[in-house]
C-alpha cells in the first residue's frame, strides 16, 4: 500500500511538475494537495523510517575502505560537488573576491584540480560574486527567503529570492519553514516552495529542510516528499547554522527518497547535505551513501553536492597525499 | 576565611619505609617533613601535591584551603585540600552534566569501563599500600590484604552492570493483554560520604556500587585518610571513566555533608561514613527533595551484596497492548 | 542551472580492493592436541588438512583426535576439575576469563583474519561481529562467576563437572565462546571438539588459554571429525553435553546419551520466517531481509530463510530487494568491502546447489543478481526464489546458504500459521511499525528468539535457543547458566 502512496502521490503532482496546473495551488487548504489533510494522508503514508536501522545501514557503510584509485576519483568527484560556502554576518567585497579566486582555483600550485561546483552567498553579494566567477563555470547559489531562520512574511521571502535571481544567482538555496511543517500547516509549507519555484524562473532551485530541527527521520522523508512535490531541484540537510546539521541517517533517508521520487515519476532531484563536513574521510563516506543508496546516477555534481568551507582543503590535503606518498600540511594550501 | 585547621605543625624525623628502600628511590606518598640535612649526592623526592578531583580535573579548593593529612604518628605526610560548600556545588554541577552520557551508556560499555579501572588499580597497588601504610593505622600486611581486596571488589562490581536489569527486573504477568516490564534505572547524582576507614576499601565499596548502576558520584572522601582518594581519583582520570562521573572532595564531612544532603539537584545520598548520631539530621535535609536515603554499617571485609547497588536504582515500568 | 530532468548520469565509481594484510597471523605448518595445559601430537598419528574455503589453499595440518585423545584430554579435563578449576572461589575465575577477554581483544585483528582465511567470511563480519561478540561473551560471563547465587539457581548451585561441547563450523571462535564460557564461569572443565573445516581460531583460542594461564586441563580442544564428536559424546567420563549442529546429528546425540543421565542441551537448525507486514519501514526491512539470509552466506542456524510478505507489500518489498541485492559483493573474503563470502565447504556447496535445483524443479521462480564468481573456491549468489509455496522443499529444509524462499499471507493469523509450520523453531522476524503487532506476534511465534524491526542480533546477555527440532536449552543471559549447573 505505502509503495502506491508513492506513485499516487507523485502521480497527482505531476501534472505540476511538468507545467499543468494543480488543484488547488496557491491557495490553501483546497484542492486534493493542497490541503494540510491531504498531504498528512499522503506523507504520513509514506513508508515509516526505522531509526535504528537507518542507523545501522549508514554506519554499515561508513565501514567501506575506499583506496588507491578509487579514493583519488572520489577526492576529486568530492571537490567537483562542493559549493563553496561563506554565509557570515561579517562577509565583505573582500572575503567574498577571495573565496571566489578559491573556488575557480582551489590549488593554485596544482591546475590539474578542478574548480568546485558553485560559491554559496547572501543574495547582496551575489552581484560580485558573479563578476568574479565569469566565464570560470562555478556557480552562483544565493541563500534566500530569511534564511536561516525562515521567520518572515511569504512577501519577505518572495522579495529575497527576488533579489537574489535579480542579482544574477544561478541557484537559490531556500529555506522551508519549519515551525510551519512541525505544527503540521503542511500546505503552507508546500505553497511556499511553490512560490519560490515560481518565482526563481530558470533558477534551480534547492530546499533546505534544517533537518536538525525537524529531529525525526520520519519527519525528514515527510519534508523531503514535500519538497518534491512542490518542484524542488535539490533537497538539502541543513543551513549548517544548527547542530546537528548533516549526519549520515539524514543523508541515507533522503537518498532513498530522491531514488524513489524518481522512480515514481521520472525526475531526478539532487540532494546536497551541508553542515559539519570537514574532512575528506566524511565527504567521501557520503559519496559511498550516494552511490549504494541512490545509485551512480546521483555521482555527479549535477547531482549531488556538499555544502562546506574547511572541507576543500582537506580533500586537497587527502589527494597531495594520494599522488606524492607524503602526509601534506595546511600550511601548503591557500585559504581564502 | 580560610584558617589554618588543626594547629601548629609538629615537626618530625621521617621514618623511612620498612621495606628498606632508600628515599631515593622509593615511590611512596611520604612528603613527610625532615630536620636531617641532605647528604651529599643524595636525591630528593618531587612531593606530590593532594587536590580535588572535579569534572576530570584536579583543581585546589575555590577557597584555598588545605589541611595535613598525617600519619598515625602525627607525621604531616602532605597539606590536602580542603573543600568548600562551593566546591561541593560545583562536584554536583560536573556529576549533573555526566548523567546523561553515563547512564546512556551501554551496560556493556560500563563493565568494561570499571574493569579497566580495576586493571590500573592494580599497575598502582604498591603506591596504595605505602600510602595505607603512611595514613593509617595499619600493618603493612594488612594494608595490602585490603588494597587486593579493594581491586578483587571493584572487579566484582565491574560485573555487575550487564547483569543487574536481568536480576532486578522483570516482565511482569499481569491480568490483561499487555506487556508489562520493570526496568532498573539510575537514579541519577549520588553523594557519598565515605567511611573513615578503610581508606581504599571502604570507598570502593562505597563508590563502586554507584557508577556501576549508571549513576554519577560526588564523594567526601575519609577525613582522616585522604591520600588513597586522591590516588584513586587519579586512577579514574587516567582510565576511561568520563570526567564528571566521579568527583572526590577531600575534607570535613560536617561540613560538606550538610550541603549535599541539602542540594536540590543531589537525587540520593549514602551516608554511611557518617556517625550513627548525627545521621538523623542530615537525612531530615535530604527530605528537602524526596532524597533516597541510605546508611549501613558494612563489615568492609565480608562480601558484598547488592544492596548498595539497589538503593539507587529506580524501577521504570512499561505497559504495552498485545494485539493486532 | 535548470531542473534537471534528463538524467546526466553519474560515472560509476569502482572500489579498488581493499584487502586486509595475511601476515598479522602466524599459521603453524601443523598443530597437536591442546590437552593438560600443552599442545601435543595426537596419540592416533592422523592429521587432516583445514583448507580456505575462498582459494582451496591447504591452510594447515591439524590433529585428528582418536579414541585414546578423547580419553586422555576427558582424564585431563576431570583432573583439572576435582585438583584445580572445581575448587576455584569464583572471583579467581572471574578473573581468569577476564584475561581471555582482553585477550581476544588485544589480538582482535589476528583472531579476525585468521576465521576469514579459515572459515570463508567475509573480514567485515569477523572483525565487527565475531571477535567482538567473542570477547564480549567471555566478559559478560566472566561477572556471573562470582554471583552465581543471583541467577536465580538457588543460594549456591553447584557445576556439573567436565563438559564434552562440540561446535559448528559457521561461527567458529563464537561459538567456542558461546560454549566455554558459561561453562567455566559456573565452575566446570571442558573438551571442546571445533568443527572439522574450522579448527584453527579454536587452536588460537588454546595459546590465548596458555597465556591467561589456566590451570592445565581446565580447557581441552581436540580437533577431529565426526568421530571424535562421537567418541566425546560417548564418553562416560563426561557430566554434560552440549552441541551445536544440524538437526539430524543432534537426534542422534539425543539418542546417544538417553539413559546415561548425562545432562544435554542442543542447538539445532532452523527455518526461520522473516514477516513483513503492509506497515514496515520497508527500506529497513529489506536490510533486514538481507541480513537475515546473506549475513554470514546464510550459514546461520537462525537465518531468515523464508521470507513471508504481505500480500499488498510482495512486489514493492521484492523490487526493493532486488535493487538492493545487486549492491552486495561477493568475493575475497579479506577484501574489506566484500559483502558475501565463500561457501565453507564443497560438501556445504553441493548441498546448497541440489536444493536450488530441487526449488526449480518444484516450479519456483529463481533470481540472483549479476554476480561474477571467482574461478577457485566454493561461491554461490545470493538467490531468491519466488513463488514459493510451503510444499516446497525449498520451504521446508534448512538450506543453509544464502538462498531466501518468498512466500506471501494475506492476515496476521495466516501469517503466525505458516511461520510455525515447521518442525523447526529456532527464531522468527516481524517487521511492522504497530507495536502492540510486534508483541502480538512475538507471543504466538513458535520460536526462542524472535526479532522485531531488526534480525540476526546477539548479545551475550541474551538467552538464544530453540523450540521443538531447533533444540534444547538456552545459551546466554541468566538463562544460559542453567545449562550448566546442578540446579
Amino acid at each position: 500500500m505505502n509503495a502506491d502512496v508513492v506513485t499516487g502521490a507523485a502521480g497527482v503532482v505531476a501534472a505540476g511538475v511538468t507545467g499543468g496546473a494543480v488543484t488547488g495551488a496557491g491557495a490553501a487548504g483546497t484542492g486534493v494537495v493542497g490541503s494540510d489533510a491531504a498531504l498528512r494522508q499522503i506523507l504520513h503514508g509514506l513508508p515509516g523510517v526505522d531509526q535504528v536501522g537507518a542507523h545501522e545501514r549508514a554506519a554499515s557503510l561508513a565501514t567501506r575502505s575506499i583506496k588507491r584509485g578509487a579514493k583519488l576519483w572520489a577526492l576529486e568527484m568530492a571537490v567537483r560537488m562542493v559549493d563553496l560556502t561563506t554565509l557570515e554576518g561579517a562577509d565583505t567585497p573582500g572575503k567574498i573576491r577571495g573565496l571566489c579566486a578559491k573556488a575557480r582555483q582551489p590549488d593554485p600550485s596544482d591546475p590539474s584540480v578542478p574548480p568546485v561546483a558553485a560559491v554559496c552567498v547572501y543574495p547582496d553579494l551575489v552581484g560580485l560574486a558573479r563578476g568574479e566567477l565569469a566565464g570560470s563555470g562555478v556557480a552562483v547559489a544565493s541563500v534566500a527567503t530569511a534564511f536561516p531562520s525562515g521567520r518572515a512574511s511569504l512577501a519577505v521571502k518572495l522579495a529575497d529570492v527576488a533579489d537574489a535571481v535579480s542579482a544574477g544567482a544561478d541557484e537559490v538555496d531556500m529555506v522551508i519553514d519549519r515551525g510551519a511543517f512541525l505544527a503540521g500547516r503542511y500546505a503552507q509549507v508546500y505553497e511556499e516552495v511553490r512560490a519560490v519555484r515560481e518565482a526563481c524562473g530558470p533558477t534551480h532551485l534547492k530546499v533546505i529542510l534544517e533537518t536538525g530541527e525537524l529531529a525525526t527521520l520520519d519527519n525528514t522523508l515527510r519534508a523531503a516528499w514535500l519538497a518534491m512535490l512542490a518542484g524542488a531541484d535539490f533537497i538539502k540537510t541543513s543551513t549548517g547554522k544548527v547542530t546537528p546539521a548533516a549526519t549520515p541517517p539524514v543523508a541515507l533517508v533522503m537518498l532513498s527518497a530522491v531514488r524513489d521520487f524518481a522512480e515514481a515519476t521520472g525526475r531526478r532531484v539532487g540532494v546536497k547535505v551541508a553542515g559539519g563536513i570537514r574532512t575528506a574521510k566524511d565527504a567521501i563516506r557520503y559519496l559511498v551513501l550516494v552511490r549504494e543508496i541512490a545509485g551512480p546516477q546521483w555521482l555527479t555534481p549535477e547531482a549531488f553536492r556538499i555544502g562546506a568551507s574547511s572541507l576543500l582543503n582537506d580533500l586537497l590535503m587527502q589527494r597531495s597525499k594520494q599522488l606524492t606518498g607524503a602526509y601534506a600540511g595546511p600550511d601548503y594550501f591557500t585559504l581564502d | 576565611m580560610p584558617d589554618r585547621p588543626g594547629g601548629a605543625r609538629r615537626v618530625k624525623t621521617a621514618r623511612a619505609p620498612r621495606t628498606g628502600r632508600t628515599r631515593e628511590t622509593g615511590t611512596t606518598a611520604r612528603a613527610g617533613t625532615t630536620a636531617q640535612p641532605a647528604r651529599a649526592g643524595a636525591r630528593l623526592d618531587v612531593r606530590k601535591t593532594y587536590k580535588l578531583f572535579i569534572g576530570g580535573a584536579f583543581p585546589r579548593s575555590e577557597s584555598g584551603r588545605s589541611y595535613p593529612a598525617t600519619g598515625p604518628d602525627g607525621t604531616v605526610l602532605a597539606h590536602v585540600a580542603l573543600a568548600s560548600r562551593k566546591d561541593a556545588r560545583d562536584a554536583v554541577v560536573a556529576a549533573r552534566k555526566a548523567v546523561a552520557g553515563w547512564a546512556g551508556a551501554t551496560a556493556y560499555n560500563r563493565g568494561q569501563v570499571l574493569y579497566r579501572v580495576a586493571e590500573l588499580l592494580q599497575g598502582r597497588a604498591a603506591q596504595f599500600t605505602e600510602e595505607s601504610v603512611a595514613n593509617e593505622r595499619v600493618s603493612r600486611a594488612e594494608a595490602e590484604r585490603q588494597v587486593a581486596e579493594a581491586i578483587d571488589r571493584w572487579v566484582w562490581y565491574a560485573g555487575w552492570p550487564d547483569k543487574i536489569a536481568q536480576v532486578t527486573g522483570a516482565a511482569n504477568p499481569v491480568a490483561g493483554p499487555y506487556f508489562n516490564f520493570s526496568v532498573p534505572e539510575p537514579t541519577g547524582v549520588v553523594a557519598v560520604i565515605a567511611p573513615a576507614a578503610p581508606g581504599l576499601l571502604g570507598l570502593v565499596s562505597v563508590l563502586a556500587p554507584v557508577i556501576a548502576t549508571g549513576n554519577t558520584a560526588v564523594v567526601v572522601a575519609s577525613e582522616p585518610a585522604p591520600l588513597p582518594a586522591v590516588t584513586l581519583a587519579e586512577v579514574l582520570a587516567t582510565s576511561d571513566v568520563p570526567a564528571g562521573v566521579v568527583n572526590v572532595l577531600t575534607g570535613r564531612a560536617a561540613e560538606l555533608a550538610p550541603v549535599l544532603a541539602a542540594h536540590m539537584d543531589v537525587n540520593a545520598i549514602d551516608l554511611t561514613g557518617v556517625a550513627a548520631g548525627d545521621r538523623a539530621e542530615l537525612a531530615r535535609l535530604a527530605a528537602g527533595n524526596v532524597k533516597r536515603v541510605f546508611a549501613a554499617a558494612d563489615d568492609w571485609a565480608a562480601p558484598p551484596d547488592p544492596a548498595r547497588m539497589l538503593a539507587f536504582l529506580e524501577i521504570k515500568t512499561v505497559w504495552h497492548p498485545i494485539g493486532v | 542551472m535548470a531542473s534537471v530532468t534528463t538524467t546526466t548520469a553519474g560515472a560509476d565509481w569502482e572500489y579498488a580492493p581493499a584487502p586486509e594484510s595475511r601476515e598479522i597471523v602466524t599459521i603453524r605448518r601443523e598443530y597437536g592436541l591442546f590437552t593438560g595445559g600443552e599442545f601435543a601430537a595426537p596419540v592416533s598419528g592422523k592429521h587432516f588438512t583445514t583448507l580456505n574455503p575462498a582459494s582451496e589453499e591447504p591452510l594447515a595440518s591439524v590433529a585428528e583426535a582418536g579414541q585414546a585423545d578423547v580419553d586422555r584430554a576427558v582424564a585431563s579435563a576431570r583432573n583439572a576439575y576435582e585438583r584445580s578449576w572445581g575448587r576455584m572461589p569464583g572471583r579467581e575465575r572471574a578473573k581468569y576469563l577476564y584475561r581471555i577477554a582482553r585477550a581476544i581483544q588485544e589480538r582482535a585483528r589476528e583472531f579476525a583474519v585468521l576465521e576469514s582465511l579459515d572459515n570463508g567470511k567475509p573480514i567485515k563480519e569477523s572483525r565487527d561481529v565475531d571477535v567482538p561478540l567473542a570477547a564480549a561473551h567471555f566478559f559478560y560471563h566472566a561477572g556471573w562467576a562470582d554471583k552465581l547465587g543471583y541467577a536465580g539457581l538457588g543460594p549456591d548451585p553447584r557445576p556439573l563437572g567436565v563438559a564434552g561441547q562440540v561446535i559448528p563450523w559457521n561461527f567458529p571462535l563464537l561459538m567456542a565462546a558461546w560454549k566455554l564460557a558459561p561453562a567455566l564461569a559456573t565452575g566446570n572443565t571442558c573438551v571442546l571438539k571445533p568443527a572439522e573445516t574450522t579448527p584453527l581460531t579454536a587452536l588460537l583460542l588454546a595459546e590465548v588459554i596458555q597465556e591467561a594461564q589456566l590451570p592445565p586441563g581446565t580447557v581441552n580442544i581436540i580437533t577431529g571429525d565426526g568421530s571424535t564428536g562421537a567418541g566425546l559424546v560417548g564418553h562416560p567420563g563426561v557430566d554434560k553435553i552440549a552441541f551445536t549442529g544440524s538437526t539430524e546429528v543432534g537426534k542422534a546425540i539425543q539418542a546417544a546419551v538417553a539413559g546415561t543421565g548425562k545432562r544435554l542441551t542442543l542447538e539445532l537448525g532452523g527455518k526461520a520466517a522473516n514477516v513483513v507486514f503492509d506497515d514496515a519501514a520497508l527500506d529497513q526491512a529489506v536490510e533486514g531481509i538481507v541480513n537475515g539470509i546473506f549475513f554470514n552466506q546464510g550459514h546461520v542456524c537462525c537465518a531468515g530463510s523464508r521470507l513471508l510478505l504481505a500480500e499488498p507489500v510482495a512486489d514493492a518489498v521484492l523490487d526493493r530487494l532486488k535493487r538492493r541485492l545487486a549492491t552486495l559483493r561477493l568475493g575475497d573474503p579479506l577484501d574489506k568491502n566484500t559483502d558475501i563470502g565463500a561457501i565453507n565447504s564443497r560438501q556445504q556447496l553441493d548441498k546448497i546447489a541440489g536444493l536450488v535445483a530441487a526449488g526449480e524443479a518444484e516450479g519456483a521462480q529463481r533470481w540472483s543478481p549479476p554476480c561474477p564468481l571467482p574461478a577457485k573456491g566454493y561461491w554461490f549468489p545470493p538467490t531468491v526464489f519466488s513463488g514459493v509455496s510451503q510444499s516446497h522443499r525449498i520451504a521446508r529444509e534448512e538450506i543453509f546458504g544464502p538462498v531466501l524462499s518468498v512466500l506471501t499471507f494475506r492476515t496476521p493469523e495466516e501469517a503466525v500459521a505458516k511461520a510455525n509450520n515447521t518442525p523447526y523453531g529456532l527464531s522468527a522476524g516481524v517487521w511492522t511499525e504497530k507495536g502492540s503487532r510486534i508483541l502480538w506476534m512475538a507471543q504466538r511465534l513458535r520460536a526462542g528468539v524472535v526479532w522485531a524491526n531488526t534480525y540476526n542480533r546477539f548479545d551475550p546477555a541474551s538467552p538464544f535457543g530453540g523450540y521443538r527440532e531447533s533444540g534444547f536449552g538456552r545459551e546466554g543471559g541468566r538463562a544460559g547458566l542453567a545449562a550448566y549447573l546442578d540446579a
